[in-house]
């Protein structure tokens, strides 16, 4: 198969990172983590206080196949700011502990940001996507 | 099922020069600290990579999870 063939699950996660400027990719979603590492990622993000888009990618584990092909990154949770992948819950523990993440997240004076964490969940529904 | 020796062995023939710490008494979930001069000059994103990439495929599958923390020798 090429890589030019057609791959609108692929291309649903590309738009959803490229569409929000904060999105993490988790097992659960905020209010209910089926993960110690998602929900501590998401705690982090709660404790900077800014809002971000998040996707549960535990309903199809295509979810996570494509988007681990995306990122080259094998483990969730995974958090892009910017269309960047800014890593693991490891990672963004440890840029949250430097003080870091608050600059990379433009936590706390971008409270303003508008609310478009509906938006990605709304993308990602694979079931509607693929038929 | 991996031990914490097997991993730490695995960095460290996979990274020459690396030392690392291992612990996962479970035999599923890994803590593991690296220290590496391979790591100096890269992203904290790519010295992760580095790492992981030596347990592709068994990562979320025999190795649940491997938590990191990489450090490059001062």
């Amino acid at each position: 198969m090429s890589e030019q063939t057609p791959n609108p699950l692929r291309d649903a996660i590309a738009e959803a990172i490229s569409e929000n400027q904060i999105i993490l990719f988790m097992k659960g979603t905020p209010e209910a983590p089926a993960c110690g590492f998602s929900a501590r990622a998401v705690g982090t993000l709660q404790a900077l206080d800014v809002s971000f888009a998040s996707v549960d990618i535990l309903p199809d584990p295509r979810i996570r196949q494509e988007l681990s092909a995306i990122s080259d990154w094998p483990t969730i949770p995974q958090l892009f700011v910017d269309g960047e992948l800014v890593g693991g819950s490891d990672i963004v523990l440890e840029l949250y502990e430097s003080g870091e993440l608050a600059e990379i997240v433009g936590a706390p004076a971008a409270s303003a940001a508008p609310a478009t964490p509906a938006a990605a969940e709304t993308l990602l529904q694979p079931e509607n996507r693929l038929g | 099922m991996p031990t914490a020796d097997e991993l730490k062995q695995r960095i460290e023939t996979a990274l020459p020069g690396a030392t690392a710490e291992v612990e996962g008494a479970d035999g599923v979930h890994f803590q593991a600290v690296v220290q590496s001069p391979d790591f100096a000059g890269r992203s904290r994103l790519e010295q992760h990579r580095m790492v992981m990439d030596i347990f592709a495929g068994e990562l979320g599958g025999s190795i649940h999870a491997l938590s990191l923390k990489t450090k490059t020798p001062s």
